[in-house]
């Protein structure tokens, strides 16, 4: 038999780009969970029907590139941007909103730009401004939670998504926005006043933001990604929330336990903020980008036109990221810090 | 217990050690043909010393080194040189070189004066000798590189070493030929140990050695019992055993890049050539053999043994229950930075650490590249702090400038990054592909900044000698008008033809023809002036090229420019001052020129003739006095000689009285003129 004549390293450690994106699709676990719990099964329904839609993409854009589909296909990265796309969108949504926003994010964002690796902006969250933008009224349709309003079951979600004509919808604004539209009222008044407020910031979403940071802590723990870019976010969320508290007022923009438990913050800070693709790459370029995201996220929640910020923060600091880059190469082995000029 | 140090990244792959030592050091035999690489080391190749069919002993000298760094080659035993040829070597590139083939008689015998040089007592020896004797023996270090050991030793006068380490690191997976060279050998260790810091005198001397090694620690701590010698133990991390990380490890302190280690104080070599240092000066002999490990799942008894120099890789994995059915790859050094050998007669040389005969199941063909997802689990794994992710993505695009701005050329290739990589990507392929593409643009730019410096230099020479040449000749023209002044105006009555003809040119010249003598200066002004400033516009770009790439000549470049800046102010301002000079003489000249010459043709016939005549005259002056009366007197007689044929003539043709007369008068004068300059010359001759 003939040897074999390759280049070292001949080993390779166990880890895979396919295991990597599978273990962020097996995190969202617990946050689905508790999504369906509290808001019904719109969630599970975005998500299979996202997910179908997104591989029919992957699989046309492959093809239309040249590439073998079968091998591309087997990375799961294009059921990532499905499953991270269709928790961010409200549940309920329509078919036709979740196939556009996961075209946009499949074909507009990853492909155009040359697929996996090679995309500057995050794809689910360019398919959500995507949305954002076009479909206003669509987008901010959020269900109420279990205990505040009835929570439909799995037959009118799939109504919902697919005979939208037929279904009518029962939505109520989240915290977020409440808080944002309040000013007449101190936080207190607010917090008794307003259903769907629980104990530190809305009834269910405190919950949804504990089980993806659980599913975050796990990922952390699994070595998919480094602690600084999400935890930078969170504190520079929570020092600007504590910052402008302002003990409760009715001009208070929200305590900092309430930011960091309300909306897409927990989700966020793990899923999106951590997208290997789009976030600076040291270590120091993910402390600035993570804490910059989370400035950007505080300033647009509260002075902002948009009752979630997550989207536009990532989206702005995806430009950002090759600056950042620039300017935090590490300092290599046997160089003096400072000695590279930029 | 000592502070240890961590360094940034690296990785823990699996060990698989355990495989080879569960048995001890064994002699692999004498193989019936031994091929005796003379590159073994890094530097100059040596060159053979003995002939085909010539008997060789165990032991001696077959190629002596050739320049400094390079050391003498060995015969591993004793037998009949029967090649000197190109034979494959265990080399990355899989190529082939010249080795000293021999087949051996089973004797083993040794050269029989060996260890005739054997000095127990080394401490007597100074250092030079020393160092000479290490490079004798043909000690090259064995961890990897091969660098010559004399040459590492031979720290500069001045430079104080304070660390001297030993480097039992071993990390990478599958190697164990330190570990069971420290089990087994730990004394002959020790004695190299004290020979090294005889030689550089360091404050400490230090044996790094990894926890996974407690057998070869315990042996080593029992060994430097009564000495100053400190075993140290550190945590198992690849890749622990870079001589840059081991470094950091023991003492905290970073080696410069592009230094050495002894620009920080330290020394480093590794376990078995501090052994084969101790037989080279205590037993007085050679490096003729080292352990290998010889492992992987496709031999059935993975071990370490003593290898001759030399002895064929299929001699020696036969001797470990090879099965070549289940190999895929035979790999020299271990499965993170070995390279593959292209067959099984490759020899083993003096830096062949391990032989890894892995089955498919056990290091598997890698799968195609996927696409890079940036999750920087390769910079969290370098060792030298690099960001791999970038570098590829430079690399892909071969965007050098900013790989060199990366610090590519600090890689140390370890293959922590590709060891990681989720993708498959072989990072460390692109690297070397890139510092190859590099050095070899360096050196083609090196080549061409050469040749230029050369032709400018040429053309420089060339403009000088021009501008002597004219300078001469103006100097000439100069004295000689001067000279023709002077007699003008001494010789009030004696007006000298030439000069006046000189002057009458002149004025000429400077009534009517100024404008095309100016306007040729003014061309030639702006044409330096234009000249220059392209010259300039080259020497900025290459200067801005230079910065860019961080060469080093930058400083001689920015001094160019600086020089070319200055000549062209200088030929700038000459230009202006010339424009203002001539700004009223060039309205003259173009009202002049409109004037019809009549004589257009006269002052350059007379111009001529001044030439002619100035020019004989110079030819004259240049004569020794003699010669001068002499050719005075053979032109005299030739004017003679014409004037009488043309009295002659007219008298023939009866021509006027009047001419005739004149004639004939001539003809009296010169043979008056002959006779006084044949005076004149006899004078000069009896003088």
């Amino acid at each position: 038999m003939a040897l074999m004549r390759i280049t070292s390293p001949h080993a390779h450690g166990p880890m895979s780009t396919q295991r990597v994106m599978q273990n962020v699709l097996l995190a969202t676990v617990p946050g689905i969970v508790v999504l369906t719990h509290f808001f019904g099964f719109g969630t599970l329904v975005n998500i299979l029907w996202g997910s179908v839609v997104a591989l029919a993409c992957e699989a046309l854009a492959l093809k239309l590139r040249g590439r073998d589909v079968g091998f591309y296909l087997k990375d799961c990265s294009a059921l990532v941007t499905a499953f991270l796309l269709c928790i961010a969108l409200p549940p309920y949504a329509p078919w036709w909103l979740i196939a556009v926003g996961i075209a946009s994010s499949i074909l507009l964002a990853k492909h155009f730009y040359g697929g996996l690796g090679y995309n500057p902006f995050n794809p689910a969250m360019v398919g959500y401004v995507v949305l954002l933008i076009s479909f206003p009224l669509q987008m901010t349709q959020w269900a109420p939670p279990r205990g505040v309003g009835e929570v439909p079951g799995l037959l009118e979600a799939l109504q919902a998504c697919f005979m939208p004509a037929s279904y009518d919808a029962v939505t109520m604004a989240t915290p977020l926005d409440v808080l944002r539209q309040n000013n007449s009222l101190l936080l207190e008044d607010l917090w008794k006043e307003t259903a769907q407020f629980g104990r530190w910031a809305g009834i269910g979403w405190e919950w949804v933001n504990i089980a993806f940071l659980a599913g975050g802590a796990w990922l952390l723990y699994q070595r998919i990604f480094t602690w600084h870019a999400p935890v930078a976010m969170l504190a520079s969320l929570a020092l600007l929330a504590a910052l402008f508290y302002d003990g409760g007022s009715s001009a208070s923009g929200g305590s900092p336990l309430f930011h960091l438990l309300s909306g897409a913050t927990m989700f966020g800070a793990f899923f999106i903020v951590t997208d290997p693709v789009t976030s600076a790459v040291s270590l120091r370029g993910r402390l600035i980008y993570g804490a910059l995201i989370g400035v950007l996220i505080y300033t647009i929640r509260v002075r902002g036109n948009y009752p979630d910020a997550v989207a536009f923060a990532v989206l702005i600091m995806n430009f950002a990221a090759p600056f950042i880059d620039h300017y935090t190469q590490p300092r290599t082995y046997g160089h003096k810090r400072g000695e590279h000029k930029p | 217990m000592r502070k240890i140090f961590d360094f940034h990244g690296g990785i823990h792959p699996p060990e698989n050690k355990h495989q080879s030592v569960q048995r001890p050091i064994a002699f692999a035999g004498v193989p019936p043909e031994l091929t005796i690489p003379l590159s073994q080391h890094i530097g100059a190749p040596a060159v053979p010393v003995v002939e085909v069919g010539q008997r060789v002993f165990k032991g001696q000298v077959i190629a002596q080194p050739k320049g400094l760094v390079s050391v003498p080659v060995h015969a591993s035993s004793s037998g009949t040189v029967t090649a000197i040829e190109d034979r494959l070597v265990p080399h990355i590139s899989g190529h082939s070189a010249p080795c000293i083939v021999i087949a051996t008689d089973g004797k083993d015998e040794w050269l029989p004066d060996i260890g005739d040089s054997a000095t127990p007592d080394f401490e007597h020896i100074d250092k030079p000798e020393l160092l000479e004797r290490i490079r004798a023996a043909g000690i090259a270090g064995m961890g990897g590189a091969g660098f010559p050991s004399a040459v590492k030793l031979a720290v500069k006068p001045g430079v104080q070493i304070e660390t001297l380490i030993l480097n039992g690191t071993e990390c990478e997976p599958y190697i164990t030929a330190d570990d069971v060279l420290m089990r087994e050998r730990a004394a002959q260790i020790i004695g190299g140990a004290r020979i090294l810091r005889h030689i550089i005198n360091p404050q400490e001397t230090l044996l790094g050695i990894e926890d996974n090694k407690p057998e070869a620690l315990a042996a080593m701590r029992a060994a430097v019992a009564d000495t100053d010698l400190q075993v140290v133990e550190f945590p198992t991390k690849y890749p622990s055993g870079g001589e840059k990380q081991l470094i950091e490890i023991l003492t905290g302190k970073q080696v410069p890049s592009g230094g050495l280690p002894s620009d920080v104080g330290i020394v480093c070599q590794n376990m078995g050539s501090a052994a084969a240092i101790y037989d080279a000066i205590v037993l007085g002999r050679p490096l003729i053999s080292r352990i290998t490990t010889v492992t992987g799942d496709a031999v059935r008894e993975p071990r370490n043994f003593e290898v001759l120099i030399g002895t064929p890789m299929r001699y020696l994995l036969q001797q470990a229950g090879y099965e070549a059915g289940k190999n895929n790859r035979l790999i020299m050094g271990g499965p993170m930075m070995g390279f593959t050998v292209p067959d099984h007669a490759v020899p083993v040389v003096k830096t062949t650490n391990c032989l890894l005969a892995p089955t498919e199941a056990e290091l598997p063909t890698p799968p195609p590249a996927q696409a890079c997802i940036r999750c920087g689990l390769c910079a969290q794994a370098c060792p030298a702090s690099l960001l791999p992710q970038q570098m590829f993505w430079f690399a892909q695009g071969k965007e050098f400038d900013k790989l060199e701005e990366h610090n590519l050329f600090d890689c140390i290739e370890c293959g922590a990054c590709s060891y990681v990589c989720p993708s498959n990507i072989p990072l460390v392929q692109y690297y070397r592909a890139s510092k190859a593409e590099i050095l070899k643009l360096r050196r083609d730019h090196e080549k061409s900044e050469h040749s230029r410096l050369r032709f400018e230099a040429r053309q420089e020479r060339l403009e000088r000698a021009e501008r002597e040449k004219e300078e001469k000749r103006a100097a000439r023209k100069q004295a000689a008008e001067a000279k023709a002044r002077e007699a003008s105006s001494a010789g009030s009555g004696e007006q000298d033809p030439i000069a006046a003809a000189i002057e009458r040119a002149k004025a000429k010249k400077a009534a009517q023809s100024a404008g095309e003598d100016s306007s040729s200066e003014l061309e030639k002004l702006e044409k330096a002036v234009v000249s220059t400033r392209k010259r300039l516009d080259t020497a900025l770009a290459k200067l801005r090229e230079a910065k860019d790439q961080g060469a080093d000549h930058i400083d001689a470049l920015q001094a160019g420019v600086d020089k070319t800046q200055a000549k062209l102010r200088a030929a700038e301002e000459a230009l202006n001052a010339y424009q203002l000079a001539n700004a009223s003489t060039n309205g003259q000249n173009d009202a002049g020129a409109e004037q019809p010459t009549s004589d257009d043709s006269a002052p350059s016939a007379a111009q001529a003739a001044i030439e002619r005549a100035l020019a004989a005259r110079e030819a004259e002056a240049a004569l020794p006095p003699q010669e001068r009366a002499r050719a005075n007197l053979e032109k005299l007689q030739q004017r003679l000689a014409s004037s009488r044929a043309k009295l002659a003539q007219s008298r023939d043709a009866g021509e006027a009285e009047k001419v005739i007369e004149a004639l004939e008068s001539s003809v009296e004068r010169l043979t008056e003129k002959i006779a006084a300059a044949k005076q004149q010359l006899q004078d000069l001759e009896s003088a």
